[in-house]
């Protein structure tokens, strides 16, 4: 790997609250264009360390960088090029579809053209001109997932943090959003991604999983499986976390 | 233990337990009180006066005495008619006595500052009072049963009267309305709990949380405060009782219409705290206000409750004198009560 | 055997919504019985009609034999039920939570300790941790002990396995499979369809409607049938070239691979030649066994779209 190729690089990455270490040196190299599956048990630093790779903390100690920038100094400069999008927490139900993406092009600092020009764009791949002025709440929760990661992408980010986008989504509209991924990876944007349904991590390239702050394994999810002798990447987590000690 | 001492066992719990809430509530009322009673007064005092005379006569020397020696003033010297305005306007006094002579008589003008017109007002009416005294020929103002004047008195029914709703009000509904939020009320609604009985649970402890905080008021009124005591005190205890269960079941309203603890919070604020303050008389006399405003002020229990406080700790006045105030009241809380616990029975 | 739950055309709207639509189903006495179904689909709805928290539009739910609207005192007290997101106390210690729910219903703690004792050891341990401060996986063990300490014959748990993780999720299902030897029926609900397999039968809800009822395995019986995986390198352009194909009637993401419901004039030969053309050349395309996720993709797909 070529520097010019990775995404995210963090080495010895550690953060600590008082005496208890939520991540313990964490190393790994993320390539642009790459699915990345970010998994781990409750309670294992998943959260912490996103964190950190989003520039909303600075590590105890450690080093790394995000889109090329430092996550020890630069996390406003992180913060620019990164886009996030979580389940919990994406549109706004009450503005139109319009306004959300309006309202997310603004805070993500795009001129008066370029958020014409992205609008235009986002509407017409996504098919969604018609529901232009539509409230959000009023429309299915597939096109609503869709829009929520066209608006965490309209700057275009050279990184995607997806933290749980698809908690209790039904099969069909799961699957719609995977493509979305697929789409956006294809296209060289780097997609980060956490998820509790393990069936999901075989969508990523490769796959990472967290035990008690520290990452226990990480390869492609065929060789995980080989190496842990697992049909599933189900099982794969169970036998590699099953030893966590930490419950949050 | 039966099922009703574990439901008020645990909200004693919930209540104990939340350390930071429990010291509020509990330093609140004194904190009020002293910051009412001391601090924040609409007394006034050193009045900075200076007299314009054209001579000197006994009164105006009498008059100009009188000033000098009187705590509220802080006599500033003679000036002349010119002088005046330029003095009012560079702040350096609040008000000028111009006195003149004609023959026996000595009428005179008051020229105040009346950019705080509490101050204002009272300023003028102090002035006069020592005039007219000297001069002998007005109307004789008296100040009953507060003679001082003094409002550390006057808030201390004002600021029961918020308390309680704060307490009772918006505490009871705030903690059924988390229940709702975290789905433990629909575990308890699916035991074999009564309905009825979850309600008990929940407004006995505030209803002791609620004492407690009545003993503490009452003492710092009667000792602090220094408010006279007196026979009354058994009626002021009696009726405040009454009105903390009135506050408690306006809780159980809220939490019976909203579903979120910041609407539960919002809406007791809005609906009671604010007209509480405007409305009850607490700050600004009820007689004073517009009449539709008199009109809605009838409906907010808070302004009865300060009304037979007013009655039975200022004036002194016994039991017999707030029947009024006690029966309204106790018709509001078994309406809502009654309210309530037709919802209960007709549930779901 | 008895049915413990018998539902009968129930609907229940909230305004214009239609969160149930005439359901229909029932639940045999010893039962692991599944509802599977994504959020919204009515599940919770389902529940608090079931516990008697609310009142059906129409219809009538039957529980334990007793009606849900009109014997809801007596029914209460033989019901255990876990609502969505585990409804502790978070203030109140891991004890007082427990003796808090054994007051409610009159128990003593000590006399039906031998039920939880599986599911509760663990939190033993620590009795004076405030609920709040527990992990997902421990909350829903102590929720789990609570809604059992007084020994319901019918245990109701609202997706108990949401937000947790894999390994507290399988511990969980394992717990239930250790209450069956007590005889107690237990209905679950879950938005995970891999979970679907764990039960001894499913219904598949959705929008408010149930799908179809039955085992898992009668379920994906036949599902088999022209249900390919194919993979290639770049899975973006293979899903648009899958797609092209007239022989192709579906085709979407599953994990590593793509599943590709193929018509009667599938040819895996065939379409590999043609995706060729297309210059997609690294294809494999080989059988699928079908899962419930297929079967629920099969039945939603006219929904969709």
């Amino acid at each position: 790997m070529t520097k010019s190729d990775i995404a995210i690089s963090v080495r010895d990455l550690t953060k600590q609250f008082g005496t208890f270490t939520a991540v313990d040196h964490i190393s790994f190299d993320v390539r642009k264009g790459e699915i990345f599956g970010f998994l781990g048990a409750n309670g294992a630093g998943k959260t912490t360390a996103m964190r950190m790779l989003c520039g909303l903390s600075y590590p105890t100690s450690g080093s790394g960088t995000v889109a090329g920038f430092d996550v020890c100094t630069q996390g406003e400069d992180i913060k620019r090029h990164i886009g996030y999008m979580s389940q919990k927490f994406s549109l706004y139900g009450d503005l139109t579809v319009a306004q959300n993406l309006r309202l997310f092009s603004t805070i993500y600092g795009l001129s008066d053209a370029e958020i014409k020009e992205r609008m235009g764009a986002v509407m017409n791949q996504l098919d969604m001109e018609s529901m232009a002025n539509a409230h959000v709440k009023s429309i299915p929760v597939g096109w609503r997932q869709k829009l929520a990661f066209a608006a965490s992408t309209i700057h275009r980010p050279e990184i995607v943090f997806l933290d749980e986008p698809t908690g209790g989504v039904d099969p069909v509209t799961r699957r719609k959003f995977w493509e979305l991924i697929y789409r956006a990876s294809s296209e060289g944007m780097t997609v980060f991604v956490t998820t509790h349904y393990l069936d999901e991590a075989e969508y990523c390239n490769r796959v990472s999983i967290m035990v008690d702050g520290r990452i226990a394994a990480l390869d492609t999810p065929a060789a995980l499986k080989e190496k842990y002798h697992a049909e599933t990447m189900d099982e794969v987590f169970r036998v590699v976390a099953k030893d966590a000690q930490r419950t949050e | 233990m039966n099922i009703l001492g574990s439901l008020i066992k645990k909200e004693a719990i919930h209540i104990v337990r939340d350390k930071r809430t429990m010291f509020i509530t509990l330093c609140m009322p004194l904190v009020l009180l002293l910051l009412f009673g001391f601090a924040i007064s609409t007394e006034v005092n050193d009045v900075r006066v200076a007299v314009v005379t054209e001579q000197h006569t006994d009164k105006t020397r009498d008059i100009i005495q009188a000033l000098d020696v009187n705590s509220y003033f802080t006599f500033e010297g003679l000036a002349s008619d010119a002088e005046v305005e330029p003095l009012l306007r560079q702040g350096k006094i609040d008000a000028a006595l111009i006195l003149r002579t004609d023959g026996a008589e000595t009428p005179y003008q008051i020229v105040v500052d009346a950019s705080n017109p509490t101050v204002a007002q009272a300023a003028v009416s102090y002035i006069s009072g020592v005039v007219e005294r000297r001069t002998g020929e007005s109307v004789i103002t008296r100040t009953l049963y507060n003679p001082q004047m003094k409002s550390s008195y006057n808030f201390v029914p004002g600021i029961m009267g918020m308390i309680f709703i704060l307490i009772c009000a918006i505490m009871t509904s705030v903690s059924i309305v988390r229940e709702k939020e975290t789905g433990t009320l629909d575990l308890l609604l699916v035991s074999p709990v009564r309905p009825i009985n979850i309600f008990i649970g929940k407004l006995v402890p505030y209803f002791v949380l609620s004492c407690c905080i009545l003993a503490i008021m009452l003492t710092m009124a009667y000792t602090v405060l220094g408010l006279p005591t007196s026979g009354t005190i058994v009626s002021v205890i009696g009726v405040s009782l009454l009105y903390i269960v009135l506050s408690l079941s306006i809780g159980l309203l809220v939490s019976t219409l909203v579903d979120t603890q910041v609407s539960a919070l919002i809406v007791s604020a809005m609906l009671f705290m604010v007209p509480v303050i405007m409305l009850s008389g607490m700050i600004f006399p009820v007689d004073n206000m517009p009449l539709p405003l008199q009109g809605i002020s009838c409906i907010i229990p808070a302004r009865w409750y300060i009304s037979a406080m007013r009655k039975l700790m200022i004036q002194q006045i016994g039991f017999s004198g707030v029947i009024k105030e006690v029966i309204i009241m106790a018709g509001m809380t078994l309406v809502l009560l009654a309210a309530q616990l037709g919802k209960f029975n007709s549930k779901k | 055997m008895s049915n413990v739950v018998e539902v009968t055309d129930v609907s229940k709207a909230y305004g214009a919504i239609q969160a149930l639509d005439k359901v229909s189903f029932s639940v045999k006495e010893g039962e692991m019985f599944g509802l599977i179904g994504p959020d919204g689909a009515g599940k919770s709805t389902l529940y608090r009609l079931l516990s008697t928290l609310l009142v059906p539009d129409s219809g009538k739910l039957t529980v334990l034999g007793m009606d849900t609207v009109k014997d809801y005192r007596a029914l209460r007290r033989q019901i255990g039920y876990m609502p969505e997101r585990f409804s502790l106390y978070p203030d109140l210690s891991i004890a007082e939570n427990l003796n808090f729910f054994a007051d409610l219903f009159g128990v003593s703690v000590k006399d039906n300790y031998d039920l939880i004792a599986p599911i509760f050891s663990q939190l033993a341990k620590f009795p004076n941790r405030p609920a709040g401060k527990l992990s997902g996986g421990m909350k829903q063990k102590l929720a789990l002990s609570c809604a059992l300490i007084h020994r319901p014959p019918l245990l109701l748990l609202d997706e108990p396995t949401t937000g947790v993780d894999a390994v507290s999720r399988s511990e969980f299902w394992d717990m239930l499979a250790g209450l069956r030897k007590y005889g107690i029926t237990i209905l679950v609900s879950t938005s995970y369809m891999d979970e679907a397999t764990l039960c001894d039968r499913i219904a598949m809800i959705d929008h408010g409607k149930i799908l179809r009822t039955d085992t898992p395995e009668r379920l994906v019986a036949g599902l088999d049938e022209n249900l390919y995986n194919a993979v290639s390198a770049n899975m973006f352009r293979l899903l648009a070239g899958l797609r092209s194909l007239p022989e192709v009637i579906d085709c979407y993401t599953f994990g590593a691979t793509l599943h590709v419901v193929g018509a009667e004039s599938f040819k895996a030969d065939e379409v590999k030649r043609k995706l060729a053309t297309q210059g997609i050349d690294d294809v494999n395309i080989y059988p699928a066994k079908g899962v419930i996720e297929d079967l629920f993709i099969k039945l939603t797909r006219n929904d969709q779209e």
